[in-house]
């Protein structure tokens, strides 16, 4: 009878510390404890050309995390680009003429959408979308290169 | 010419020969299963042998691991000036890949082997027959709680030895290295994907512990039943074992991470 409650504590114990090492991968290692799924709005905002933009990109105001890109997807009609936010339920004080910017992250980091809040009265509600004139897109390299290239051959 | 002919038809036909009769192994095994469930006492003397005793050899082979990613790691990104994502390449690259997969082949070479041997010896001094005669399906007492203790270990087994791993990195890089302790937990965070990531990885490590015990079980219910047969199988438990866990980590890696 002994054995049987020895092996029974040494299993439970296994299993409690298995299912531990889950729970600590979960909340310690993965983004599950910073970023929760319901207490969202969702924003959309259409861009020329969101560059390296994707799904679960980071959407930032001031440098610190709001929310994070939902979907990206293409707008037949319009040609361009259409991309929602998911931001944070608690960060609700945006306003509706708030601009989105695609910056990058450091010289080769990820893109990321910046918000900056505009003077108007009105803040982002759920399903507010953010006006295209309001949206910069990402600065693409080669572009920025040609253009480069082309004012100094003009220039001589 | 004409031999080797008949060689090689005769050793496919013994392939699928065995892979036919490890099907219905597994289809009766699994028949099996809800009598283990009502019947818990098995389970739990399996799940020692299998789980419990595997668990320090998982937990330090986590350790060393995580602390050798650290150390090549470090020296490759510091190059870079990136040493701050030494977080993100060590849990990536253990919770996707090198826990389950290290796990399952350490699981393999410890618990897999004893499996075999431990149901090869009964079938050789006849004990699996003996039960057959009291009308009791040693597929059922025998077989059934050891597979069903393999499956619940293996995924246990792999994320302690991810977050020990984890805990490993951090030791070597933040103690020793000294690469920022914020950065090293914060960029981790920041890249590491629950439902992507760990999840996955847990997927993964239950598919290894499916296959890994099953080879396993069956291998020693197949063997012939002598003193060299039961070596044979023991042999044959870890290479096929090891093979059959690198060969579908490749698929499931195509699958779940291919697309991105």
């Amino acid at each position: 009878m002994k054995q049987t409650k020895t092996t029974e504590m040494l299993v439970g114990m296994f299993v409690a510390a298995g299912i531990a090492a889950l729970f600590v991968l979960a909340m310690q290692v993965s983004n599950l404890s910073s970023f929760n799924e319901e207490g969202n709005y969702t924003v959309t905002a259409r861009f020329d050309n969101i560059g390296g933009l994707k799904v679960r990109s980071a959407v930032k105001a001031a440098g610190v995390l709001v929310g994070r890109v939902g979907s990206v997807d293409f707008d037949n009609d319009r040609q361009v680009a259409v991309v929602t936010l998911h931001i944070n339920q608690r960060y609700n004080h945006f306003t509706d003429d708030t601009s989105a910017s695609i910056y990058t992250a450091g010289l080769l980091g990820e893109q990321y959408i910046g918000l900056e809040s505009g003077g108007s009265d009105e803040y982002l509600v759920d399903g507010s979308e953010i006006d295209e004139g309001l949206t910069q897109s990402a600065i693409v390299l080669e572009k920025l290169i040609s253009k480069f290239v082309m004012d100094k051959a003009s220039g001589k | 010419m004409l031999e080797w002919i008949r060689h090689l038809g005769r050793s496919g036909i013994d392939f699928f020969e065995k892979l036919g009769r490890g099907n219905l192994f597994l289809a009766r095994t699994l028949v099996g299963v809800p009598e283990v469930l009502a019947r818990p006492r098995l389970l739990i003397s399996q799940l020692l042998s299998v789980g419990v005793l595997s668990f320090m050899l998982i937990a330090i082979s986590g350790m060393f691991v995580g602390m050798v990613l650290a150390l090549q790691g470090y020296n490759t990104l510091v190059d870079f000036g990136a040493e701050e994502s030494l977080g993100v390449v060590v849990a990536l690259s253990i919770v996707r890949e090198l826990g389950p997969v290290v796990t399952a082949l350490l699981y393999a070479g410890r618990a897999g082997s004893a499996l075999t041997a431990e149901i090869g010896l009964m079938k050789a001094t006849e004990q699996l027959s003996g039960m057959e005669m009291m009308a009791v399906d040693p597929l059922h007492r025998v077989i059934a709680p050891r597979f069903l203790a393999g499956i619940i270990s293996m995924p246990l087994l792999a994320a302690v030895f991810s977050a020990v791993g984890i805990w490993g990195g951090y030791f070597v890089g933040v103690g020793l290295l000294g690469v920022d302790e914020g950065a090293y937990w914060s960029q981790m965070q920041d890249k590491v994907d629950f439902y992507d990531d760990i999840l996955n990885g847990v997927i993964k490590s239950v598919v290894f512990g499916v296959v890994t015990t099953w080879i396993a079980v069956f291998e020693g219910y197949d063997t012939i039943p002598t003193s060299e047969g039961v070596s044979r199988a023991t042999t044959r438990t870890v290479v096929h074992s090891a093979f059959a866990v690198l060969g579908l980590d490749f698929v499931l890696t195509a699958l779940m991470f291919g697309d991105n």
